[in-house]
């Protein structure tokens, strides 16, 4: 493979229901600066069905370039048809790097593009910047959130990268910016296409609001025991307008929802305020909040780790501590 | 029906401990287990097996002392326990990984390939779909529910983000599971004393189908370029005070940052 022929940093622009979702934007922020340090341009791969006129928005938001697939084979996300359509675009175009949103679409469709294109793929980056020879050096957690490693992809183009939603900022939509659009009209392969059918699409109405967009997080772990624990969290939740949250450990024993989970295996979070009720601090789930404005942490040990990233740490009971806060809030207003 | 489960032995995770003093890693006393996403895949082959007399064999690649999970899914009731292990393998990344596993495969009957969703020791979640994507077969990730027609057709049910997608794909196919779409067995007694006088075969590269230059450091398109401990913020301040205390304190810190 020659890699000099590789250039231009290339986003995967995903869109739900031709919704193009946020950490694509997020992603040609990071692209952007990528760009700029390399001299290349930023190329953003939008897929969908009737989405053409969303283009502008990925231009906005720092695209120079979109290739549009608009089929309505590409209406919802399915592996093959998304890895046919893209696959084209990487063998013609030749992109020198390509990020992906590590979100369940990015993660069924990063390995398979790598496998199909041989080449590497580095999963949920936490940093991502050129080093001195022009290579993209890709920094993620390893060994569980423990250590962080810097990874290469030295000989094999397009060096691929996933990035969790929330991670890399946007830049600030200008609607001035103008860039080119292309139509691309890949050939699909409908056998393979064939292979998997969609029979239906179900959208779970969430009285929850996704815990990654909140500004405060009551966050509760082993320590709040059981549902009723919880729902003096929920209180005071509802005292600071923010939202509950949770570790693994009350994930795995069924009092709380996967989707409240934050961690390595749940949500990564960044919200003003986290207060960690009963939660001993797991690298695991400090990788998902550490990153938090303000972190408050209750717990009974003193010598719980959660307190090496805490701003303000309090030693002592949650469940006394808890109610009193939210009656205390209550009189204040 | 063929089925085969692949599975990796992992350092668990939330076991690990870091020294506070040097910010360095506690490796010692950190017990290996069987990822737990492979796990729950492990219980889906075995939950078909019961219902349709399927013949489930698990394979995993790494290093010897991985006999351990093979031996535990032995004692759970799996058919046939396959050890891929061999110096050529090592210091492969996903794709080499995966390269190696689809060469082992290839050799293989299989009508259902079943992996963990992730791993818990790199959360990358690239091995099943590159196995599927070598083998040419279909994949559907995420799988928290699966249903067979008997015949030939898995209708399965895919976490997403807002919900969930149901999808059907024909044998042969592959499938990533999720740990908490199932509760695995546990190993039976007569299968534990069974389960060490079973034969976990070993192979080693030259067994499998796929080139060298696919496997190993020399498959691996990414390297590790450094490693280094995470830098933690400094710590804030931590009190051990009466619970009218800490309420006081947590509201002034409140007040404080503007956030009441």
């Amino acid at each position: 493979m020659d890699i000099s022929q590789y250039k231009d940093v290339y986003v995967f622009a995903e869109q739900r229901d031709g919704v193009i979702q946020n950490v694509a934007f997020e992603l040609l922020g990071k692209a952007r600066d990528l760009a700029d340090t390399l001299g290349e341009k930023v190329v953003a791969i939008l897929l969908g069905n009737g989405i053409k006129d969303k283009a502008q928005q990925l231009i906005a938001s720092g695209a120079d370039k979109v290739f549009v697939v608009d089929n309505e084979l590409l209406k919802d996300y399915l592996t093959e048809p998304y890895a046919q359509a893209i696959t084209q675009i990487i063998q013609s175009q030749k992109p020198s790097i390509f990020l992906l949103g590590a979100t369940t679409i990015g993660r069924d469709l990063g390995p398979r593009l790598s496998a199909r294109n041989v080449t590497g793929l580095t999963a949920d980056c936490t940093k991502l910047e050129i080093g001195e020879n022009r290579e993209l050096q890709m920094t993620r957690p390893a060994f569980g959130g423990n250590l962080m490693a810097t990874i290469l992809c030295k000989e094999h183009r397009p060096q691929m990268s996933t990035v969790r939603p929330g991670v890399m900022q946007r830049i600030p939509v200008d609607n001035s910016r103008t860039g080119e659009v292309v139509d691309f009209a890949p050939n699909f392969d409908m056998a393979k296409i064939n292979r998997v059918k969609l029979v239906k699409t179900v959208k779970e109405e969430k009285s929850v609001a996704d815990i990654s967009e909140a500004k405060i997080l009551v966050s509760g772990g082993r320590g709040v025991g059981n549902k009723e624990g919880f729902q003096k969290l929920e209180a005071l939740a509802k005292e600071l307008g923010g939202e509950v949250s949770s570790s693994r450990a009350m994930v795995d024993a069924g009092v709380m929802e996967q989707s409240r989970q934050v961690g390595q295996t749940g949500k990564t979070v960044r919200p003003n305020l986290y207060m960690a009720c009963g939660i001993s601090g797991a690298i695991q789930h400090l990788a998902g909040m550490e990153e938090s404005e303000f972190i408050i942490a209750i717990n009974k040990d003193k010598y719980a780790p959660i307190f090496n990233v805490a701003d303000l740490g309090i030693v002592g009971d949650l469940h006394k501590i808890v109610p009193m806060l939210t009656e205390k809030l209550k009189t204040m207003k | 029906m063929n089925i085969v489960v692949c599975i990796k032995q992992v350092p668990d995770t939330t076991e690990v401990k870091i020294n506070p003093q040097t910010g360095t890693l506690i490796r010692e006393g950190v017990p290996s287990i069987m990822n737990p996403d492979d796990k729950g895949g492990l219980e889906f082959a075995l939950q078909l097996k019961e219902q349709y007399g399927a013949h489930v064999t698990v394979i995993t690649m790494g290093l010897p002392q991985a006999d351990a999970i093979l031996r535990e899914a032995l004692a759970m009731g799996v058919d046939r326990a396959i050890l891929l292990t061999d110096r050529k393998l090592g210091g492969a990344d996903t794709l080499a990984t995966s390269s190696a596993l689809a060469g082992a495969l290839r050799t293989m009957d299989y009508d259902l390939i079943i992996t963990g969703r992730q791993a818990i020791d790199g959360d990358t979640a690239q091995v099943g779909p590159q196995i599927a994507e070598h083998l040419d077969l279909p994949q559907v990730s995420y799988l928290e529910h699966l249903e067979y027609d008997g015949n030939k057709t898995f209708t399965i049910r895919k976490q997403t983000e807002e919900g969930y997608q149901v999808l059907q794909m024909d044998a042969p196919c592959l499938v990533t599971v999720l740990a908490s779409a199932v509760k695995p067995r546990y190993m039976s007694v007569s299968g534990i004393v069974d389960a060490y006088s079973r034969e976990v075969e070993v192979w080693n590269a030259d067994k499998i189908d796929v080139p060298e230059e696919r496997i190993g450091k020399a498959g691996s398109p990414t390297s590790v370029f450094k490693s280094f401990p995470k830098s933690l913020k400094p710590a804030g301040e931590t009190f051990e005070v009466s619970p009218e205390e800490a309420v006081e304190l947590i509201v002034n810190k409140l007040k404080e940052k503007h956030i009441i």
